[in-house]
């Protein structure tokens, strides 16, 4: 099945371990205030192409993604494009390619049993998941993203019971998402799992902004300032006094 | 045997002048990490912190700080010079004080004069009357055999940046040979080439037999020199101590009489290291003892000066010497040539800061040890100073004793040299192809009045076969005129001691370059895949271009444009090959125009691939800027299709990422990303 794609990247350095080729699909239901990629909300924007296609281009560079490299798929939301996500990995596996799928989880949806079925599939054929938590508390989130979080939260604890390795990503925007209290909380929620291997807590920026303006659209978070490094350090910190709490419980 | 050589293992290379046949019975290849190395000592810190300050005298002084405007610089035209004598392990400037810039006319005096001038000195009256009425100069002598057509290429920059008033440099000594034999030795070598030579005296033999004589006075010069320094490099070196000392006295020689392009040191590290080690194990020296050694020799390197103009600088983005240094690489029986030198040398970028000069140049190969390539990431991180290039793509032409010049050609030590040859903007040469010759520029008839293209849109295949012709009649003009500078520059300036530290009989090879290649290859695409219709001036002279529609753009890994890149390469070189070439020098040509692309692009009028006239061309082989879009990869795939046999003096590809982007932070960098809960 054909997917439906925003931009291919051929050295993607900060989506997944080492070097990696970057599929972009076009098509996201959330609507992150701080996202820096709002071209690739539209459903019904971007290039259709074969898996065939794309492993086909991963393949004319292998060399650079074989040591410890790979495939990864973000976007958009990789997960709105689930039967397309299991012809490519399926191809890639052949190939013995490592596979990262790059989610905000918000596709995930337990109650509907197709749904599931093919999840399960996709799982046996993803490496790694990187799960984007955009908030722990459900009415901040819904703020935020315009949706809710509970399924991001239960897709979690599904990839845990499926042994499927996970990072989480958090993003800390000033103001926004950077209160101790709720970074905290997220690490002890996070801390529960046995599937967790890193964590990946990310500065907000406003390189994202001028995207706006060529798009026409409003930007939420003007004038929010980018967040420290030095700063992000100390909330990366409390995350991590959440993770360490929870698991000295277990 | 001589005492100088105590402890090494002996071979080929103590009957004859084999340098490399030391190295490889010699060296110790070293698969560790940089823990060993040293900081700098007080007084390597003193002695920085003087340079620092020189440079910023140097600056608050509008870019010069002294200059010699009587003395002409030769080997022995100085006396010594020195930060502060006390604390220097490594002596030597090229005049007799730090930061002074030396008079060399022998390129030509007007540039001479004019180097002076533009910074507010006057050369005194008596040597510019002298070079002027009773020695003629380099340039000078290029001037008296250009045909019209020649000025007329060179005033329009169709070719461009010919090394014609300047010093050509591109040539590099094998220093090495100073330290492991002493001069001497060389001296008696040089006098059994003589010797040597064939008995009939053709051209060739007279020649051969002045440029030996010629190099055997400069070697005699260059003991003088070291003598008043206080060293006597007759003999071999005794130690790691004289071997760096004896190794950048042949240098100082090179750059005391040769105001080049590029001056570039070779390949000594591990070379160096030999001696270092054999000191370490007979506790001659201390690692830290060795460092400071290390680091000297590099600041006096930091310190090489030429008298230039702003027109130079501009060509080449400031005032650059190409003090290139080649660092590592595998040898031919699979053993890496990595030392702890060659970790020494790029830990003078901690000790004392990092720089642009020396050029350190790792020769890149995928079987280097996993140290010294997490190394190498490592100082690039905090340096942002380092060059990297194929060595497994040039080990095959050139074996593992070959350096590199400037930032890309290759040579093998002692054994090769190079005629620089500058480039030809092909970019300029498809607009000739479109107007018949005639500049898009200056208007006026250039090239040959070849048939222009006619209609309304641009036909693929009559604009490329019109390119070919016009290609053919550019290399012959281009070609004809380096054979014109380097009979001149070997006549009248000829690198004596850069050649006494040569054999005999050396490859000589012959240099083009080609500029634009990108917007040719763009341009080609964008009339082949999509509509590009001429808008011509009142006389009928295409000046500008409108395109209807998407072409596939070099930079992006699709071999529809990728392939005429390659095929202009190949066209352009073909074309070169025809011709008689100077001392029957090997043509070559290289992609690597890294600075004076900004200088050509104001050279050359709108092209069919979008550029506008005057905008900048994209930089040596690298695909025009922001037309790359599919990532790093993609575009350095693209680059990689250029067939090396083609552009053998080498392929740039000038690469900026900012720090954020190759990764998160050095550790995850690194490949340690697991979650730890220890901190």
């Amino acid at each position: 099945m054909q997917g439906r794609i925003h931009s291919l990247e051929s050295f993607g350095t900060v989506d997944g371990p080492g070097t990696r080729f970057v599929v972009f699909v076009q098509g996201c239901p959330m609507r992150c205030a701080y996202c820096h990629n709002p071209d690739t909300w539209d459903m019904n924007g971007g290039t259709m192409m074969e898996p065939s296609y794309i492993i086909e281009q991963y393949e004319r560079n292998s060399p650079f993604y074989e040591h410890g490299g790979g495939l990864t798929v973000t976007g958009g939301e990789p997960l709105m494009q689930i039967d397309f996500l299991i012809d490519l990995f399926t191809l890639a596996k052949e190939k013995d390619i490592h596979t990262c799928i790059d989610t905000s989880g918000i596709a995930f949806n337990p109650e509907s049993d197709t749904q599931q079925e093919k999840l399960d599939r996709l799982m046996k054929l993803t490496d790694l998941v990187m799960l984007d938590i955009k908030h722990i508390d459900p009415e901040k989130h819904k703020d935020l993203t315009g949706q809710p979080n509970k399924n991001i939260l239960k897709f979690a604890e599904y990839l845990n019971e499926k042994k499927v390795d996970m990072w989480i990503r958090h993003v800390v925007v000033p103001g926004i998402t950077d209160d101790d209290k709720y970074l905290f909380d997220l690490g002890y929620y996070i801390g529960q799992f046995e599937n967790l291997k890193a964590l990946d807590v990310l500065p907000y920026h406003t390189m994202g902004e001028k995207k706006y303006q060529s798009l026409g659209m409003e930007y939420r978070l003007k004038g929010v300032p980018p967040m420290d490094q030095k700063k992000l350090l100390e909330k990366k910190q409390v995350i991590l006094e959440g993770i360490k709490k929870r698991r000295a419980q277990i | 045997m001589r005492a100088e050589w105590t402890d090494f293992v002996t071979g080929k290379w103590d009957k004859e002048i084999n340098v490399r046949d030391f190295i490889q019975r010699n060296y110790h290849p070293y698969d560790g990490d940089e823990s060993f190395l040293a900081g700098p000592t007080q007084n390597t810190k003193d002695l920085w912190a003087q340079v620092l300050d020189l440079q910023k005298k140097e600056r608050e002084a509008g870019g010069v700080l002294d200059m010699d405007t009587k003395v002409v610089s030769t080997i022995t035209s100085h006396g010594p010079g020195y930060l502060d004598k006390s604390k220097e392990t490594i002596v030597g400037f090229q005049t007799d004080k730090p930061f002074k810039r030396s008079l060399q006319p022998y390129g030509g005096i007007r540039m001479a004069e004019k180097a002076c001038a533009d910074n507010g000195y006057e050369v005194d009256p008596e040597i510019s009357e002298f070079f002027t009425v009773h020695r003629k100069t380099h340039n000078a002598g290029c001037f008296d055999a250009y045909n019209q057509e020649m000025r007329a290429c060179r005033s329009s920059h169709i070719i461009t940046g010919l090394p014609d008033a300047y010093g050509r440099g591109r040539i590099i000594g094998d220093y090495r040979r100073v330290a492991l034999y002493g001069i001497d030795r060389l001296i008696e070598d040089k006098q059994a080439q003589k010797d040597s030579t064939g008995r009939v005296m053709t051209d060739d033999v007279i020649r051969l037999r002045e440029e030996i004589s010629e190099q055997m006075t400069a070697l005699k010069l260059m003991k003088e020199m070291a003598a008043s320094y206080g060293c006597d490099i007759s003999k071999p070196a005794a130690n790691v101590k004289e071997a760096i000392q004896w190794t950048y006295f042949g240098y100082l020689c090179a750059v005391k009489e040769q105001n080049g392009a590029a001056m570039s040191l070779g390949r000594t590290s591990t070379f160096l290291d030999c001696y270092a080690e054999r000191d370490l194990k007979n506790g001659t020296f201390t690692e830290e003892q060795i460092q400071e050694f290390v680091d000297h020799f590099i600041m006096k390197l930091r310190c090489i000066k030429f008298a230039r103009t702003p027109e130079y600088n501009q060509i080449f983005a400031g005032d650059p010497v190409w003090v290139t240094e080649s660092l590592g690489g595998v040898g031919v029986d699979g053993r890496p040539m990595v030392t702890k030198m060659s970790f020494r040398y790029l830990n003078t970028l901690t000790n004392l800061g990092p720089s642009p000069e020396p050029n350190l140049t790792v020769l890149w190969s995928t079987r280097l040890p996993e140290n010294w390539k997490r190394y190498c990431a490592k100082m690039s991180i905090q340096t942002s100073s380092i060059q990297y290039e194929n060595d497994d793509l040039m080990r095959v032409v050139h074996g593992d004793d070959y350096g590199i010049a400037c930032c890309v050609s290759s040579m093998v030590i002692g054994k090769e040299m190079q005629f620089f040859g500058a480039r030809a903007n092909v970019a300029k040469c498809l607009l000739y192809a479109l107007n018949g010759g005639v500049d898009e520029v200056t208007k006026k008839q250039v090239g040959p009045k070849y048939r222009p293209v006619t209609g309304d849109v641009l036909d693929y295949d009559d604009v490329y076969s019109k390119f070919m012709d016009m290609l053919e009649w550019q290399a012959d003009v281009y070609v004809n005129t380096l054979n014109i500078i380097h009979y001149m520059h070997d006549k009248y300036c000829y690198e004596r001691a850069e050649m006494a530290l040569h054999d005999r009989d050396v490859k000589r090879y012959f240099a083009t370059g080609v500029a634009g290649l990108s917007i040719v290859a763009d341009s080609l695409s964008a009339i082949k895949y999509a509509k590009v219709e001429p808008i011509r001036d009142e006389d009928g002279i295409i000046v500008d271009f409108k395109t209807t529609g998407d072409f596939p753009k070099y930079g992006n890994d699709d071999d529809r444009v990728d392939e005429i890149a390659q095929d202009v390469v190949h066209k352009f070189m073909t074309a070169v090959r025809r011709h008689h070439t100077y001392r029957n020098g090997i043509p070559t040509t290289s992609i690597l125009t890294i600075t004076s692309n900004v200088t050509y692009g104001k050279a050359t009028g709108n092209t069919p691939d979008g550029r506008k006239k005057g905008q900048p061309f994209a930089p040596g082989a690298n695909p025009m800027h922001g037309r790359d879009t599919h990532g790093a990869v993609a575009s350095l795939s693209s680059v990689s299709k250029l067939p090396f046999n083609d552009a053998q003096d080498g392929i740039s590809n000038t690469f900026t990422i900012i720090p954020g982007a190759l990764g998160k932070e050095d550790k995850v960098f690194a490949g340690d990303i697991e979650l730890d809960l220890n901190k």
